[in-house]
């Protein structure tokens, strides 16, 4: 029997920033602590650019896709997915957002400029992994209700590390994307 | 796994030796992850992309009736293309197990049209089943192998997006048997039926079909046991993952009986004839067509598409149903009401050759009637360098078709085609013979980025190399269009702004006078040569003073990495996004854009 944690959480930003990549090493995190889950994924012509929106499903779930005002959180690399998919989310739903500005979208939101740090590392093509890692953070604020992300940065160091086996320049350009996200304080 | 993955992992389980495909979303992982499966663990099946999806479809069928399992997969509107071989198998029936793979597209997400090709398999008559989820799409491989080997027929596998780009928990398991050797045992009365023996081939189809109606593996099955009610609720595909999670949630499951259907076609007779006899009324929610539900004969008790009850286009959203069965179970629900912003529109990548291809044609024939295709290159509409796009291989034909409208006109227009090189390969070939044939006044680029782009890059008959990478025989796409008599044909690569826009001049005017002229496009996908690793000279570029926000490079040119900024009102160049092929500097009317 698998353990059950729920939790739905919606991923989005525009074709080529990898939003498919992360969803896949979140997948596989859950998959590695032993959770059931579903992802829902864009591939095809909007990947060219277009919006780009994954569903992960975590826990006890049929569907593939979240519902309206279910969704726990969401991980937006671009400012504008907050207008875009904001319904997702539940009452209290939380939002890691790449931005150079505060974000005054009303959930429990935290910005990183993803953009700056990536550049600032001449990773420009990491944005993802820098918001991801960023996303990992320990926060007592979401842990108390049992809200935050279901796995830990170490989960997603290993996943990485098994997902880019043999590839080792990009891993170590990966981990350290990630790690610089990981790095950057809540304001 | 990806439900693509998963479909490609039970193929290999069940033993099938022989899988061929046309790329398309969303099939297009099908293969390719048949290939990597098969390399990871050096199973010796055949696999490979084939030019279109009938040869596809052709080659797999020929390995069935070999006594072998085989497969093909492709996407909605492939099937078009192989229905030819589709309704003919059906008579001719298979030996070893024959699985063709449909995948739909509701919504439609990248894709032409919504069309649901269980009704290609009602029209066929052949059985389709119609999983909810990756991991009943691998189960359904099993399962259908195993109907098509017990009636001789083949058998259809329809998932839809939502299973093929779900990703789920699922275990592996053994690898089947590849012992099996081929053996074709001659039977010309079958195998090259004449209308004489078709008929009576139809006839064994019609008794095989009543049998499959009550074949016990495939029955709708009751998902919730305890539920009684005089209401039922029928589902099929991914519709059957939403209920089940909805009706939960609802508190619904132990009040309606939730029906799951397995095999939309045919449905089985013995369940049409219990809702007739247990129920007062049914809810039946599938995609995209009424297929169960025009099967259950007795209207009064059916609600669904064909009384409105259930939107007939689109892709049905969760919401969409729980608001059905709040309605159909007299629940209050309080409409959610969503204000849809609108997502980016997708555009040719920064760098990508199409793009410097499309400025060039629209500065050769500013006033011509643009046709084109399906392929990365569709994007061209934004550039307002594409006009028309019906279906793989139409930009060649319906060039034909202006032309001989025009015919009779004082002034003619141009007319320039494009066509990417894996759509030339697939359907454009007999389009270009004909226009050779009927001497049409019209300038074809074939925009040849070696690779088939849009479903993720995989090889063409040209690249030199099959599914896994391995070494194959390449055509010439010169040597090809020449071949069909087109005497003009010229090659450039589009990134050369200064020399390919005289070239692109030079075919649009030799159309004019003399017939048809083909220029070959020539440049790598920048996907395509950034994952191989190719390394480009990077041509930075800034915007001077001189930019005077006109912004004819954001409507002209379009490149993603040519921002506008509305405070300054003028051009940005974004560093992030550029890919340094350096053709934004020959757009620039002011010459504002430069090298640095």
């Amino acid at each position: 029997m698998k353990r059950s944690v729920n939790r739905q959480i919606v991923i989005s930003g525009v074709g080529g920033q990898g939003v498919l990549f992360i969803t896949r090493l979140l997948a596989e995190a859950a998959i590695m602590k032993g959770f059931r889950v579903f992802t829902s994924e864009t591939h095809g012509m909007a990947q060219r650019g277009g919006t780009v929106l994954s569903h992960l499903k975590i826990g006890d779930f049929s569907s593939p896709l979240i519902r309206p005002f279910q969704a726990d959180g969401l991980i937006a690399l671009k400012s504008e997915s907050i207008l875009q998919h904001g319904a997702f989310l539940k009452k209290g739903g939380w939002i890691f957002v790449n931005s150079p500005k505060k974000s005054d979208a009303g959930f429990n939101t935290y910005v990183i400029d993803a953009d700056a740090v990536s550049l600032k590392a001449e990773n420009p093509k990491s944005v993802n992994l820098v918001i991801l890692g960023f996303a990992l953070k320990e926060r007592k604020d979401l842990e108390v209700e049992g809200k935050s992300l279901f796995c830990t940065f170490e989960d997603i160091k290993q996943v990485l590390a098994a997902q880019l086996k043999g590839k080792g320049k990009m891993l170590d350009a990966s981990l350290s994307a990630l790690e610089s996200g990981y790095a950057v304080s809540i304001k | 796994m990806l439900g693509n993955e998963a479909i490609a992992q039970g193929l290999l389980e069940e033993g099938c030796s022989v899988a061929t495909s046309y790329p398309g979303t969303p099939a297009s992982e099908i293969l390719a992850s048949f290939v990597k499966i098969k390399e990871k663990n050096s199973l010796p099946a055949h696999s490979q992309w084939a030019i279109n999806e009938k040869v596809a479809f052709e080659i797999a069928y020929a390995g069935c009736i070999a006594g072998l399992r085989t497969a093909v997969s492709m996407k909605q509107v492939g099937l078009n293309v192989a229905s030819d071989p589709l309704m003919s198998a059906a008579y001719m029936g298979t030996k070893g197990g024959f699985v063709v793979i449909s995948a739909d597209d509701p919504g439609p997400h990248s894709s032409q049209t919504e069309q649901d090709s269980r009704l290609m398999a009602m029209m066929a008559k052949i059985p389709v089943l119609d999983p909810d989820s990756p991991a009943q799409a691998k189960d359904m491989i099993s399962i259908g192998y195993d109907l098509s080997e017990a009636f001789e027929i083949p058998v259809m596998l329809r998932p839809t997006t939502r299973v093929c780009h779900s990703r789920q928990d699922i275990e592996a398991g053994k690898f089947g048997s590849f012992e099996k050797k081929a053996v074709f045992e001659k039977n010309p009365s079958r195998w090259a039926a004449t209308p004489k023996f078709r008929f009576r081939l139809h006839t064994e189809l019609e008794k095989k079909l009543e049998k499959i109606a009550a074949y016990e593996k495939t029955a709708p099955v009751k998902l919730n046991r305890k539920a009684a009610s005089k209401k039922a609720v029928i589902v099929s595909g991914v519709a059957a993952a939403h209920t089940k999670e909805i009706m939960k949630d609802l508190g619904l499951w132990d009040k309606i009986p939730l029906f799951q259907v397995i095999q939309p076609y045919p449905l089985h007779r013995k369940f049409i004839s219990s809702l007739r006899a247990g129920y007062d009324e049914v809810l039946v929610i599938e995609e995209t067509a009424p297929v169960i539900e025009m099967q259950i004969t007795d209207r009064r008790i059916v609600k669904g598409k064909l009384d409105g009850f259930v939107s007939g286009v689109g892709e049905i959203e969760p919401e969409a149903i729980e608001q059905m069965l709040c309605d159909f179970a007299g629940l209050k629900k309080e409409k959610i009401a969503i204000a849809q912003q609108p997502g980016r529109r997708p555009t040719l990548c920064a760098g990508c050759p199409h793009r410097a291809s499309f400025f060039a044609i629209k500065k050769a024939a500013p006033k011509g009637i643009y046709t084109s295709d399906i392929g990365c290159y569709t994007l061209g509409l934004n550039l307002g360098a594409v006009d028309t796009v019906l279906c793989m291989g139409a930009a060649i034909s319906q060039a034909e078709g202006f032309y001989h409208a025009f015919k009779n006109d004082g002034k003619r227009p141009d007319i320039v085609a494009t066509i990417g090189d894996s759509t030339f390969f697939h359907a454009g070939i007999p389009a270009l013979i004909d226009t050779v044939v009927q001497n049409v006044g019209f300038t074809l680029v074939i925009l040849d980025n070696r690779t088939t782009a849009m479903t993720g890059n995989q090889p063409t008959p040209s690249s030199g190399f099959g599914a896994s990478g391995e070494t194959l025989e390449s055509v010439d796409i010169e040597a090809l269009v020449r071949g069909c008599g087109v005497k003009f044909c010229k090659t450039g690569d589009p990134c050369k702004t200064k020399e390919f826009i005289p070239l692109v001049k030079e075919a649009v005017s030799y159309a004019r006078e003399k017939g048809p002229a083909v220029v070959i496009a020539r440049h790598p996908c920048i996907i395509d040569s950034r994952r191989a690793g190719e390394k480009t000279e990077k041509i930075i570029v800034g915007i001077t003073d001189a930019c005077e926000g006109c912004e004819y490079c954001i409507k002209h040119f379009e490149c993603p990495a040519i921002l506008f900024d509305n405070d300054k009102k003028r051009a940005e160049i974004d560093p992030l996004l550029c890919s340094g092929c350096g053709v934004c500097v020959n757009v620039c009317p002011k010459k504002a854009i430069v090298i640095r």
